[in-house]
């Protein structure tokens, strides 16, 4: 048993829905208790979808157990083909139903029904949505895609043709896929080149028939079409391609492929949006090695580390993801930025990962970016799970070179603008300015920054009110004043240092005076400790 | 898909001898779990620790926004793999996460093991575990066991069974008092409470408490009042412990405020004359709070869909106080001994439903068009793409809608979507 009061991923029939939900005419009988219906509102509430997921669930009550729950679910699965008349089935199981073991998957054999019927076999307790996701997508492309068919000759009676490229992984309820779809959709259109399925979104079975006729697969998201796409690659020999573009270095790196892949020249001129004049910009040259904290799915959280570390000079103090199936290019990363990887899904050890990296940005998911509201942290969401922010009405990519664009923007707006920046570090002693007001753009929430500093003024007060003067100590004798041995004149100090990695140079500090023995820390202390850990 | 097909089964549905229609089909509520949403804000320093599987940890979270606390009061002891081999390892497991939880958390002074769909299929015996673990923890932490599972609760059904599991923990008394029995926002429950004790009655109480130890007692000589429709559980456990039923209309609007307050008046021996001078002055701001709202629903046409039980009362209120129609009153489960007043202060003829067949159920929807649908999250956003007004059911859970001072509110609510339909421009 493992203590969850929060988890970035569903069960992995919620996997199953977010592929069900995303195609069309497909339907999804799934054996399931009464109250596992509640996932049909993070499709029409988080999402706004503004149909039902179609989905039928059995819903099953205590009083069903102790008669025929399988009759239940033939007669659900036939109301619903009735109902729907959709081209194709899915049947499975949610987390309860797994313990009755009613075979779904056998019973809805039996009953001849007049579309594909497609198991699943999803195991609750031991996986979760991403690896339901994919497998349900797998399942789905093996069963109906046609192993007969082939990509059109590559001269036709109106000469040669353009190549065909299927564009795998998007589904409902997936982090800017409806935005990434279209942005690579068009760049390809831009290449020359045609799509012959977009899957699962949009998709109906009858396109997955058809998949084959391709000339090779774009992998966009290797949590979910991973799969599909090497099963693909092995039936019909369909390249993949696997560069995922998200950042103007990618994106370019994607094209690449896509060319080499398709067999087509490289364009040679080819419009990188604005992103990289942006960050050589003078204006940005504050963002030069800001400490960025970045978690999420594997592949997002990877490809976040290279845009930040390459395109925007940022430097990457913590690198990890949730879903365990891409620890290891999580790890490789990793190692590559020196950073130790984060392999978890205890949001606890995640918050405690960012507080001890202090980081001035954190990249992550929406839980993260609670994390970092508590830390008063600046965050930008780059991940799943969703939110209902992160559905924008505009279009808002995280791919291609208009989402480049997009990352430069959000990732860069939450943090304190140059100029403020200077303003802060010049003026803190001013005594109508306060650095605990935080930067002016985010208003009131992220004010007071100041558990680990207090006020440099701190004497002050004691020696203005004209009560108990005598009884204050002289604030600048150097004795130990604070827990923690702080004379405090060292904390005066220390509130000097910008806030952002105030957190940081405090706990340094202290580790500093701990390992040699230092029982009382002054100003000197704080300096040593500056040059001891700037090496 | 299916809107652009012909409507099927529109034709009258099957009612029952009583003028019930009860149907036994896919039913899109929530589980008896989402009630720890509001129940650990109402026991503040009581954990709700769900034995369960993802989809409970994920329901909880995907209902109630985990993410704005630091740390909740609720969490999710997930079942692995390994607790399905041996129950007597899902114990030990179980007994781990518990002193895991309980050494982290020590102001917890009551920890509820609420089981689930898996935990019941499993058979996994929590009431054996309270009672282990209370051996354990007693008297610093009290542990208590409920169902919330889908397969036995829907939606507030949760709370029933957990008072239900409080009442044979209360302590004894023979004082004379009246009890408040269900979770009430503080605000409201103090407005009740200020008005019983006006009355003149001597002590008034309410179950649950806000602190675990602060628990009332009970006895013969208390009544109770029931403040919430679906707590048929409970009721029969507090009528165990010899405690008295007060049958009365619930308190919603200013009628069944009265009628709710009225009954305790009587059986507390309270003039008639001091009832009137206690009640006049909230009853009149009531009177205000209806009047700015009945203009707008004078004549609307209403759909319940079944969610939260609180659908009879909430019915009675909109036709009786408000002038809306009735099309459906749909409910998940229909207590006919608590709702027997609210029953008959229906409009005659009023269809009442129990149950559901989801897809049958909005074919009704469809053929009716009624002015405002009451249905759950799952529903809305389709029927308004449909051009149907919705008004979301768990608002109601929610939002503090009791008594003479929330009268106008709870009108407001049904009142929001008809104004809105009518302001958009877009």
């Amino acid at each position: 048993m493992q203590l969850t009061v929060w988890t970035y991923e569903g069960p992995p029939h919620v996997g199953a829905m977010r592929v069900a939900t995303g195609m069309k005419q497909l339907h999804y009988v799934l054996h399931a208790p009464q109250g596992d219906t509640y996932a049909d509102l993070l499709f029409t509430m988080i999402e706004r979808r503004d149909h039902r997921p179609p989905v039928t669930y059995t819903t099953f009550q205590a009083r069903d157990l102790g008669k025929d729950t399988a009759e239940l679910f033939q007669k659900s699965a036939r109301d619903a083909y009735e109902r729907f008349k959709p081209q194709a089935i899915i049947v499975g199981a949610s987390c309860t139903a797994e313990l009755i073991q009613d075979d779904p998957a056998g019973l809805a054999e039996t009953m001849g029904l007049p579309c594909p019927v497609i198991p699943l076999e999803l195991p609750s307790y031991s996986r979760k949505e991403n690896w339901g996701a994919s497998e349900t997508f797998y399942q789905i492309v093996r069963s109906l895609a046609d192993k007969e068919r082939r990509p059109p000759p590559a001269v036709g009676p109106d000469g040669p043709r353009r190549p065909l490229a299927n564009i795998l992984g998007p589904t409902a309820l997936g982090f800017r896929h409806r935005d990434d779809v279209n942005e690579i959709s068009q760049l390809l259109e831009t290449l020359g080149i045609a799509v012959n399925v977009v899957a699962p979104l949009n998709a109906t079975p009858a396109d997955l028939v058809r998949l084959g006729e391709a000339d090779f697969n774009v992998c966009l998201y290797p949590e979910i079409a991973a799969q599909a796409c090497s099963w693909l690659e092995r039936t019909f020999r369909q390249k993949t391609v696997k560069t995922v573009p998200i950042g103007v270095n990618a994106t370019r790196e994607f094209v690449a492929e896509v060319c080499a892949v398709a067999g087509i020249a490289p364009p040679a001129d080819l419009d990188c949006g604005r992103m990289g004049w942006w960050s050589r910009s003078i204006d940005s040259t504050y963002l030069t090695g800001k400490r960025v904290f970045i978690f999420g799915d594997g592949t997002h959280a990877v490809a976040a580390a290279r845009v930040a570390s390459e395109e925007l000079g940022f430097k990457v103090v913590g690198l990890g993801c949730y879903n365990r199936e891409f620890a290891r290019e999580v790890r490789a990363a990793a190692e590559k930025y020196g950073v130790e990887p984060l392999i978890s899904d205890d949001y606890l050890a995640v918050e405690e990962a960012i507080e001890a990296a202090a980081p001035e940005l954190v990249l992550g998911t929406q839980m993260e970016r609670h994390i970092a509201k508590r830390l008063r942290l600046p965050c930008a969401v780059i991940s799943a799970p969703v939110h209902v922010q992160d559905f924008p009405a505009r279009h808002s990519p995280q791919m291609g070179f208009e989402g480049a664009n997009v990352l430069f923007d959000t990732w860069v707006h939450p943090l304190v603008m140059g100029l403020e920046e200077h303003l802060l570090t010049m003026f803190r002693e001013d005594f109508e300015f306060s650095d605990a007001a935080g930067p002016s753009h985010l208003g009131h929430a992220s004010a007071a920054h100041a558990p680990a500093a207090p006020p440099a003024a701190a004497p002050e007060p004691a020696a203005t009110s004209g009560v108990a003067v005598a009884e204050a100590p002289p604030a600048t004798i150097e004795r130990a004043a604070e827990p923690g041995g702080w004379t405090a004149e060292a904390l005066a100090e220390l509130g000097k240092i910008p806030f952002f990695v105030r957190g940081k140079a405090r706990r340094n500090t202290e580790r500093y005076a701990a390992e040699h023995g230092v029982t009382t820390i002054t100003r000197e202390t704080l300096y040593e400790a500056k040059a001891h850990y700037a090496r | 898909m299916s809107e652009e097909r012909a409507l099927p089964g529109c034709d009258a549905p099957p009612v029952g001898a009583d003028g019930i229609l009860r149907e036994r089909g896919q039913r899109e509520v929530f589980c008896g779990l989402t009630g720890i949403i509001w129940l650990h804000r109402k026991i503040q320093d009581a954990f709700f620790l769900v034995v369960g599987s993802r989809t409970c940890a994920h329901l909880l979270q995907s209902a109630a926004g985990v993410m704005v606390f630091a740390e909740p009061r609720f969490g999710t002891a997930i079942i692995e793999e390994k607790d399905l081999a041996g129950l007597a390892d899902a114990n030990e497991e179980l007994d781990r996460v518990v002193t895991r939880l309980l050494a982290r958390r020590p102001d917890i002074r009551m920890l509820f093991l609420v089981g689930s769909c898996p935990s019941e299929v499993i058979k996994l015996d929590l009431s054996r575990a309270a009672q282990r673990l209370n051996q354990r923890f007693s008297p610093n932490c009290h542990v208590l066991n409920y169902s919330g599972s889908g397969i036995e609760t829907t939606f507030t059904q949760g709370e029933d069974a957990c008072l239900a599991a409080l009442v044979p923990e209360l302590a004894f008394t023979d004082e004379t008092q009246l009890m408040i029995v269900g979770s009430l926002p503080d605000i409201v429950e103090d407005q009740l409470t200020r008005l019983l004790v006006d009355l003149g009655i001597p002590k008034v109480v309410s179950l649950p408490a806000r602190k675990a130890g602060g628990m009332p007692a009970i006895g013969p000589n208390t009544k109770y009042l029931l403040a919430q429709p679906f707590l048929a559980e409970t009721g029969t456990a507090l009528d165990k412990r010899g405690a008295v039923h007060l049958p009365a209309l619930f308190p919603f609007g200013a009628e069944g405020t009265t009628a709710w307050l009225h009954a305790a008046a009587q059986a507390f021996g309270v003039s008639e004359e001091r009832f009137a001078q206690v009640t006049a002055a909230p009853r009149e701001r009531a009177r205000k709070g209806l009047a700015l709202y009945r203009d707008k629903l004078n004549g609307k046409r209403i759909f319940f869909m079944p969610d939260s039980q609180l659908e009879v009362p909430l019915a009675r209120f909109l036709a009786g106080e408000l002038g809306m129609e009735l099309v459906e009153v749909g409910t998940p489960y229909l207590h006919k001994g608590h709702l027997i007043d609210e029953i008959a202060a229906l409009p005659a003829g009023t269809l009442v439903s129990e149950g559901q067949d989801v897809d049958k159920q909005l074919d009704r929807v469809r053929a009716a068009r009624p002015d405002l649908t009451v249905c759950g999250l799952g529903l809305a956003n389709p029927l308004e793409k449909e051009g149907l007004s919705t008004k979301w059911a768990i608002e109601l859970v929610f939002s503090p809608i009791h008594g003479y001072d929330q009268a106008g509110d709870l009108a407001e609510l049904f009142a929001r979507p008809l104004h809105r339909r009518d302001l958009l421009r877009v």
